[in-house]
């Protein structure tokens, strides 16, 4: 009886939740990528989280989508990130202490920072930041991305088997990622550093194939144990090859974003 | 709480025009007149609720009185003079060619919110586009952010509710070079109106999480006080939401934004020329997160079945969007149960106010708690405030106190409608002097065109729009690599593959705009428009006979007879070309009144016609980009160069007068934009792109440098319908119904055939060197320009 119950759990899908509130945007894209490696996608609002705190726990992968949450006021997803901290704080915390996949696209990036749940998940304090771009300007286009590698594999299970340059969209006004020299030697040093802004050949680049002038260009980070991922840059805006501007992918059909879907769910399996 | 009862039964003429101005009514003596004798029908002064109510209902703005009114039109040819009257110029010109061309596919037109045609088996597509100018006049920022968020609210206020999948945006500026000195007094500066225009775009759209796709900007000193700002939204809707039916005894329900004092009398302002005295409450203040939350809501209410009907609050506020669901059964509410942003709003502000963000249902009693139920859950405001009757008349009442009482058909039947007279008389146009230039000159030129303010890359502007969220756009506004190298993309697609679960299909997004011509004759411009629309469409791979179209017409005064008369001949190129290509007008808006004054006098802006097209395409793989793809293809020019230098932007810069506007054959231009269709979904192209403001010249440029590929073209295997034209005239006529096709070698035997019988070129070819060269014999003229610095034109202008 017992294994039969197991063998039923094993069939059953992953079940990813994307938390989404008032100014929310990327949900339903984020949504159809994941359905595309095969999960079972919710998104649920924070009222019903916040009114049913272990509901989250039940999920395998959690994901914060981009958007304006709370329009950004005060700072891009600051309120959004205080609300999932204060009232749902013990839970998150645990959910990425556990090794489940999260991930923080965009302003979902910039919640995940600002709560503290990246870089170091353990101390869940903010100590980095992602600032106004350089040129001060919302910034929407496509941008090249180095996936930082450490012997030849990557620190982070959500970039496995990428490509060395990847192309994605970026669309933010706040995407400059600030820390202090001594976060930032660490993350450097830890090899938590996922995505660096970079030209179509991997080298250092500056504005516009650098959007916003992060330090160290760098465009995603992770926690220490690559599970708690978090970036400027869409990899739902780009599963098909279609969306991408010269329409390149892989496997004739697919477009680098998706990998990055499929490795969570691999992960897990 | 303060109800007035306005005099009225005993004014004189002269007083009926003085209240009319003193409150902002906007309503001429005639309607006046009207109102009177309603009044003293029922033998008693109307409250200022009353008088208010009836000035909304009745402004041009939400009635379109002028093209809808009585119109005597004589225009004067070859001496001749030809008297034309219509009884409803909407109905008898655009409407009228919509009906007769009958296409099953169009689900919706004319009647609701958007027009909404056929997408798939359960679903169609609704598009709007609306104006806001003068808002965006007083206020750039929150004028156009309110137009962005008004134009989302007709798409939410289509049928039961569309999914917005896109936005769109054009504007009209004065040139942003203007001196400081030259801007009339109490007005902003263009450049200051242009930014906070844009501004304001980025901020509501971004917020809203709907792509900014398609647009165009247009810059001339006749829009510096009164700038036109065009916002439209494109959305997706099941085939069973597409119609509303509001039953007696169903509930009001408003949800969304509180009423304030902000947005008062902006429908009847409208109709008032702009001064300095111009009064800035009329414009609305915006909040995007609070439409955002409506959206996520409201999407789930509708599939739920928990209303019957719904519509926004725009133009008019409450007074509109009750008076609208209400028009056939009747209506009564209670204004004091309507929240407030603050206290203190008198009752008639309450009924007027185009407060931001508010929808109205009509709900069904059994579902009253359902559906507060499920918007609380978000945390967004809705309130019941009434109820439906049966009784046809619009009730009001103020805690417990009637404060208006009035029959539906006199509301929206009982305007007046007087005659206009419209005059149009021909001018005669010359052919401008040849065009001579030498090589060295020919080259800078085409830099400068490539600089000038009306050609130049919108990177900035487009940039700062979040154009690829819902992550639905397939061919964007800037094509190429889209990170070094970038040129303008035709039309965007956006294929709703997260909305529709396997879908293929796509739709396709373009407009067409050029005022420059309609200085000299609005019949061309506006035809022009209509190609320029559709063949953008084409360009991308839309079907041409799955298109449809949409007008917005802003003009001047339509008191004045030649201003009235220009928009005459507008519309009735809309009937021609719209009959002649086999392609329906589907929704439309018109905004007149476009003046402003400056030392007593008054000045009108340029007729500007916008044409939106929107096409469905079948499978969205068979799309096209405007950027050069691979050295040794072949280069092909469809479509023949005719001497149009008339309204070109080359003979703005170098000060040509004289010469043709391009003039268009329908069946010609017909018949080719269903060949190159055919050349899409055969994969004969490469890349395509339409020449049109710049000509042939400018629009290969653009191909190359957005490609990052050089060409090699030799000028005289252009085709001509004018032997002595001169090189310049060739490269730079702007004539309609041509295209520039890149064709791989081994497909170009079939893809020549496909243009057998037509007018058509093989011109040159792509190259590797990163160069565009282009040697004429004739003229002996040989040009070799590098693509970067072609580019480095191209962008240098707009860079704020």
């Amino acid at each position: 009886m017992a294994k039969n119950i197991t063998m039923v759990k094993n069939m059953k899908k992953l079940k990813v939740i994307i938390i989404r509130t008032a100014g929310t945007n990327c949900d339903y894209e984020l949504q159809s990528a994941f359905e595309l490696c095969g999960a079972g996608v919710d998104r649920v609002h924070i009222n019903e989280l916040i009114s049913n705190k272990n509901k989250i726990l039940s999920y395998d992968i959690l994901a914060v989508p981009g958007g304006f949450s709370y329009g950004d006021d005060i700072a891009s997803g600051k309120i959004l990130s205080n609300e999932l901290k204060n009232k749902l704080g013990d839970n998150i915390k645990e959910f990425a202490l556990s090794k489940k996949p999260i991930i923080g696209i965009c302003n979902g990036f910039q919640v995940l920072v600002k709560m503290g749940l990246l870089p170091q998940p353990e101390e869940f304090e903010q100590i980095s930041t992602l600032s106004y771009n350089d040129s001060n300007k919302f910034e929407c286009r496509w941008v090249y991305l180095k996936t930082e590698r450490k012997n030849n594999n990557t620190l982070c299970l959500w970039t496995k088997d990428l490509p060395e340059v990847i192309s994605l969209p970026v669309a933010h006004g706040e995407g400059k990622f600030v820390a202090g020299e001594k976060v930032l030697a660490q993350i450097e040093k830890n090899s938590q550093i996922v995505f660096r802004y970079c030209d179509k050949n991997g080298m250092e680049a500056n504005y516009p194939l650098d959007p916003n002038g992060s330090l160290n260009a760098i465009a995603g980070i992770c926690n220490k144990q690559g599970n708690v991922f978090g970036l400027m840059p869409h990899p739902e805006r780009y599963i098909y090859s279609l969306q991408h501007p010269a329409r390149e992918g892989y496997d004739g059909i697919y477009g680098w974003g998706k990998k990055i879907f499929q490795n969570a769910i691999e992960y897990l399996k | 709480m303060n109800v007035n009862i306005i005099e009225i039964l005993n004014l004189k003429d002269k007083q009926l025009v003085e209240l009319s101005k003193t409150n902002v009514l906007s309503l001429s003596l005639v309607e006046m007149k009207e109102v009177q004798k309603y009044f003293k029908n029922i033998k008693r002064n109307p409250t200022d609720v009353e008088l208010e109510t009836i000035a909304q209902t009745w402004s041009e703005h939400c009635k379109h009185k002028t093209l809808t009114g009585n119109i005597e039109y004589c225009e004067e040819k070859n001496g001749k003079k030809i008297i034309k009257k219509y009884k409803n110029l909407l109905k008898e010109t655009i409407f009228k060619a919509t009906v007769e061309l009958n296409k099953k596919w169009c689900l919706s037109v004319f009647k609701d919110n958007a027009g909404v045609i056929d997408f798939d088996q359960k679903n169609g597509v609704a598009f709007k586009v609306e104006t806001h100018n003068h808002p965006s006049a007083l206020e750039p920022y929150g004028g156009s952010a309110t137009g962005i968020g008004g134009v989302i609210r007709d798409i939410l206020g289509v049928g039961l509710g569309a999914k917005p999948l896109a936005n769109t945006d054009v504007f009209c500026f004065g040139h942003p070079d203007t001196k400081f000195s030259e801007v009339p007094e109490g007005m902003h500066h263009p450049k200051r109106i242009a930014k906070g225009v844009v501004s304001g775009v980025r901020d509501y759209g971004n917020r809203m999480g709907i792509p900014t796709v398609n647009g165009a900007v247009f810059f001339d000193k006749g829009y510096m006080a009164n700038p036109l700002v065009y916002c439209g939204t494109m959305g997706i809707i099941p085939k069973n939401k597409t119609d509303k039916e509001v039953k007696s005894g169903d509930l009001v329900l408003v949800v969304g934004g509180r009423t304030g004092r902000d947005g008062i009398h902006g429908a009847t302002f409208s109709s008032v020329e702009l001064d300095k005295e111009s009064d800035v409450s009329a414009v609305q203040i915006g909040n995007p997160i609070v439409e955002k939350k409506v959206l996520d809501t409201m999407l789930k209410a509708r599939d739920l079945k928990l209303y019957r009907g719904v519509t926004d609050c725009g133009a008019g506020g409450l007074s509109s969007a009750v008076g609208e669901l209400g028009e056939k059964t009747g209506v009564i509410v209670e204004l004091e149960k309507v929240p407030l942003k603050y206290k203190g709003l008198n009752p008639w502000e309450i009924w007027i106010s185009e407060a931001q963000e508010r929808m109205v249902f009509a709900v069904p009693a059994k579902n009253k708690n359902k559906i507060l139920n499920l918007f609380k859950k978000e945390n967004v405001e809705a309130t019941f405030i009434g109820k439906f009757t049966n009784d046809n008349k619009l009730t009001l009442t103020y805690n417990g106190r009637q404060v208006a009482c009035m029959e539906m058909s006199f509301l929206h039947d009982g305007v007046p409608k007087p005659t206009r007279q419209a005059v149009w008389k021909e001018q005669n146009i010359k052919k401008q002097n040849p065009v001579k230039v030498s090589a060295s000159v020919l080259s800078s030129d085409m830099k400068n065109v490539l600089s000038d303010i009306n050609v130049c890359s919108r990177d900035y502007i487009i940039r700062q729009y979040d154009h690829e969220v819902q992550g639905q756009t397939v061919v964007k506004p800037l094509q190429g690599n889209s990170i070094t190298n970038s040129g303008p993309s035709d039309a965007a697609v956006i294929w709703p593959y997260t909305v529709v679960k396997n879908t293929k299909k796509a739709i396709v997004l373009s407009n067409g705009l050029n005022p420059e011509y309609g200085k000299i004759d609005t019949y061309k411009m506006a035809a022009s428009s209509i190609e320029e629309a559709v063949r953008n469409a084409v360009c991308v791979g839309a079907d041409p006979e799955k298109i449809s179209l949409l007008d917005n017409f802003c003009w001047g005064n339509p008191n004045k007879p030649e201003i009235l008369g220009s928009l005459v001949r507008a519309s009735q190129a809309c009937y021609d070309l719209s009959k002649g290509f086999d392609i329906p007008f589907i929704s439309g808006k018109d905004s007149l009144y476009n003046e402003y004054t400056i030392a007593g006098k008054t000045f009108s802006i340029p007729p500007a016609l916008l044409i939106s097209a929107m096409g469905v395409i079948e499978n969205v793989e068979y799309t096209v980009t405007m950027n050069l793809k691979d050295v040794g293809n072949y280069i092909y020019l469809i479509g023949v160069t005719k001497n149009e230098l008339g309204g070109s932007v080359y003979a703005k810069i170098k000060n040509i007068k004289g010469g043709f506007v391009p003039d268009l054959d329908v069946k010609i231009s017909k018949a080719l934009m269903k060949k190159i269709h055919f050349s899409v979904k055969s994969s004969f192209v490469e890349a395509c792109h339409d020449c049109s403001e710049g000509g042939f010249i400018t629009a290969l440029s653009e191909m190359a440098f957005a490609g990052e590929k050089g060409v090699n073209i030799d000028a005289d295997l252009i085709k001509v319908d004018d032997k002595k034209m001169t090189l310049a005239e060739v490269l730079f006529s702007e004539s309609n119904t041509r295209f520039i096709v890149e064709v791989k070698p081994e497909n170009s035997v079939n893809f020549e055939k496909i243009f057998k019988g037509h007018i058509f070129s093989k011109v040159g070819y792509v190259s590797d060197d990163k160069n565009l060269i282009l040697v004429s014999k004739k003229s002996k003229i040989s040009i070799k320009e590098n693509i970067i610095n072609l580019q480095k034109a191209w962008q240098k202008t707009l860079q704020w």
